[in-house]
């Protein structure tokens, strides 16, 4: 069991996620994330999923989705060299006179931006793989998370390549 | 400017659909009022659901699309069991829905249901259309699709302002359809054909494993010749059924929880098992641990999806079971030398042959037999669900493909009656006989009307147990005879069969089988024979659920 990354192109029709999740509710897959989003191509998405299971359970996710009519492409990007990120927005208690500064420490450390301040929060913008993200939500947590927002996880290969050129 | 319902007609008319089975309602009123005066012949139904299985039983039967139409709400929800039905068994059907007008879509509009959502997991496809337009291009597509590569079910949602929005009378249709994300796949991969050439040509106790995508492939010459080239036994699914003549010597009839003893035990023992257009369902294998434990698997099957997804093979064959029997036969020396394996097979067809009591009784098994007699190979025979369509899988002998018609997948009860009058608009001038249990003959009992209204000459047989007979089969083997709520009253069938204006006859003696049988294949239209057969009377040998296949009870060991 482990996670696989798939990139799935698909025609920008109506009910298309729906068929598309539903696929995996139906068939007992868990999706870790999802992110969903128009690409290069006009009239297309492109949408990423992050899946747990083994390798013959995924195999068949694969197979099945190849079936949607709709489906144009699914590619496994599990194995290959790829750069993986997540963005997040994370509002957390920062008071001015007190924890404010350690917070715009730790953001500067994960290189990440404010992007908006309260009275008593700021807020936070951050992207890169899913390990940054949970590291820095865990050094956040002492000072309190208000909210937190996680899109899904997108990926691309390394290089020339694209997962479109590929047969 | 001519409207969408005109064009929607009109396509149906261009994809060659000269029946329909539907039901009107509201939305689809416009729909209707061209049918009214359109070459197209519509056959009022009883109950939609009625409508999706005939539409079904006519693709089976004639292999090409089954169209079935139906009103929003109350009347697309019908469809469903029928829709879900001819998906499990891969049957080319496009059903057809009216719908609230796009402006009400989304508002709990009276007689709105959300059909394109309901009947995602059950179609191939489907389509919500929202402008009349698009229908040309829609219909072309849900007909390619719904009959190339695996065939399935397909919807088209109509908004009822789909049906009535006008589009220029010079509007085109589509003469080719190219979709990029659907490819089917047709020729075998020359580099598995020659890995399954060389396993085929090696192998001492090879065995074909045929399913229901030989049938739909249209494949059987090409098994037939694969088979005889090898000196190859074959075993068929349920579905599978006709695709090799049943008194051929190669044929060891049906495999699974209800096969041949001797077709089980060939699989236990095969070192070749080619799946061909088949499965691997539960049904068939048993515990999948122990299916076919000593063979290697070359698995041939038009969806890639369904290659490996049971058992693992050793050649994936992915293509049109046609083709790639044709690529492979090519490849195959003449000359088999199975003669041992077939000697071996024939000891246990001797030892444990499908037999009947000869008891004076009227047991289920003779009155399929003796059906099977009387129409040789000729016709069609349609079942209902349960211990009926077990005897008449066991015991007709099928000779042709597409001559037997059943709900395998499902095993939707009620499904039998419809499907028989589907295929009888199908197979005009042949018999086609419905081999029925007295519980399912009951769920779809209405369309005795649609039967009578246009006289469809269906001969129903009615193996009248007064029991939903599997279930109290399996009562009795694994829950101590407790028959909980199986036990039917008696149904005067030829009372309500005369009460619509169809003709019937009773049996209770043995001895009256053959002649009415005759009678009703004789009689000029529809006609219902009510046979009271032996009420406990056990479907054998059985596979228990969840064991080997080899390990069956009523077959002595
Ligand atoms: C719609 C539906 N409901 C329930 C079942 C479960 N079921 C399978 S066989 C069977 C009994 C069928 O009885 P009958 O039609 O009288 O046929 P018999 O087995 O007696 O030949 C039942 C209830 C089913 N297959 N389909």
């Amino acid at each position: 069991m482990k996670q696989h990354t798939l990139s799935v192109l698909v025609e920008n029709r109506a009910g298309v996620l729906s068929r598309v999740t539903g696929l995996f509710s139906r068939r007992g897959f868990n999706i870790e994330s999802l992110a969903v989003g128009t690409c290069e191509e006009e009239g297309t998405s492109r949408i990423t999923i992050v899946v747990f299971g083994d390798d013959r359970e995924v195999e068949q996710v694969i197979k099945q989705l190849n079936k949607l009519i709709d489906v144009i492409k699914v590619s496994d990007l599990t194995e290959r060299a790829r750069v993986e990120r997540e963005l997040a927005l994370i509002k957390v208690s920062a008071d001015p006179g007190g924890t404010r500064a350690e917070v715009m420490q730790i953001a500067t450390i994960f290189r990440s931006q404010v992007i908006d301040v309260g009275s008593k929060t700021v807020t936070l913008e951050v992207t890169g793989d899913s390990d940054k993200i949970d590291a820095l939500q865990r050094l956040l947590v002492p000072y309190g998370i208000r909210e937190l927002y996680r899109t899904g996880r997108i990926a691309v290969l390394r290089g020339q390549k694209t997962v479109k050129s590929e047969k | 400017m001519k409207t969408g319902a005109k064009v929607l007609i009109e396509g149906l008319l261009r994809q060659g659909t000269k029946t329909i089975f539907g039901y009107p309602g509201g939305v689809v009123l416009p729909i209707y009022d061209v049918l009214y005066d359109s070459p197209l012949q519509h056959i009022l139904v009883r109950h939609e659901q009625a409508a999706a299985h005939a539409a079904d039983g006519y693709a089976r039967a004639s292999g090409r699309v089954g169209v079935c139409l139906a009103t929003s709400g109350p009347g697309a929800c019908n469809l469903v069991t029928g829709i879900a039905t001819a998906y499990m068994d891969s049957i080319p059907v496009v059903a057809l829905t009216g719908q609230v007008p796009t402006s009400l879509l989304g508002n709990d509009a009276f007689q709105e249901s959300d059909i394109h959502g309901i009947t995602m997991p059950i179609t191939k496809h489907n389509y919500l259309v929202t402008r009349a337009e698009d229908l040309p291009q829609v219909i072309a597509e849900a007909f390619y699709i719904a009959s190339t590569g695996r065939p399935g079910p397909v919807l088209i949602d109509l908004p009822k302002d789909v049906s009535t929005g006008e589009v220029p009378d010079e509007i085109e249709f589509p003469t080719s359809v190219n979709l990029r994300g659907y490819q089917p796949t047709v020729k075998g991969h020359p580099r598995q054909i020659e890995r399954a050439a060389e396993l085929l040509t090696k192998a001492e106790r090879p065995l074909l494993y045929v399913g229901g995508g030989t049938i739909l492939s249209g494949a059987e010459q090409e098994l037939l010749a694969l088979a005889e080239r090898l000196g190859a036994p074959v075993t068929t699914t349920l579905m599978g059924l006709g695709a090799i003549c049943g008194d051929h010597p190669l044929n060891l009839g049906m495999l699974g929880m209800h096969g041949t003893a001797y077709a089980n035990y060939a699989v236990t023992e095969c070192d070749l098992l080619v799946a061909i257009g088949a499965r691997f369902d539960d049904r068939v294998t048993g515990r999948i641990e122990t299916f076919a434990p000593n063979a290697q698997v070359i698995h041939i099957d038009v969806d890639p999806a369904e290659i490996g997804k049971n058992k693992s093979v050793d050649v994936p064959i992915v293509g049109d079971v046609r083709h790639v029997l044709a690529q492979l036969i090519s490849r195959l020396p003449a000359g088999s030398k199975t003669g041992p394996w077939l000697a071996r097979i024939d000891q246990w067809r001797a030892i444990h042959p499908l037999t009947i009591r000869d008891d004076g009784l009227l047991h289920p098994q003779y009155v399929v037999r003796t059906l099977s007699e009387l129409l040789d190979g000729e016709g069609v025979i349609v079942s209902e669900v349960g211990q009926n369509q077990m005897w008449a899988a066991q015991h007709f002998c099928f000779k042709k493909p597409r001559s037997w018609i059943t709900s395998g997948g499902l095993g939707t009860m009620g499904y039998g009656l419809p499907a028989a009058m589907g295929a009888c608009f199908a197979r005009p001038g042949e018999q086609v006989v419905l081999i029925a249990g007295d519980g399912s003959l009951q769920m779809n009992i209405q369309e005795f009307g649609t039967i009578a209204q246009y006289r469809i000459p269906v001969k129903v047989v009615v193996l009248n147990n007064g029991f939903l007979g599997m279930v109290r089969q399996w009562q009795e083997l694994f829950y101590e005879h407790r028959y909980a709520y199986t036990e039917l009253p008696p149904v005067n069938f030829v009372g309500i069969a005369r009460a619509y204006g169809i003709d019937g006859m009773v049996v209770e003696e043995c001895g009256e089988v053959r002649e009415a049988l005759r009678t009703a294949i004789a009689h000029d239209g529809p006609f219902v024979v009510d046979v009271h057969v032996e009420r406990e009377e056990n479907v054998f040998p059985m596979v228990p659920a969840g064991a080997a296949i080899n390990e069956m009870i009523g077959s002595r060991l």
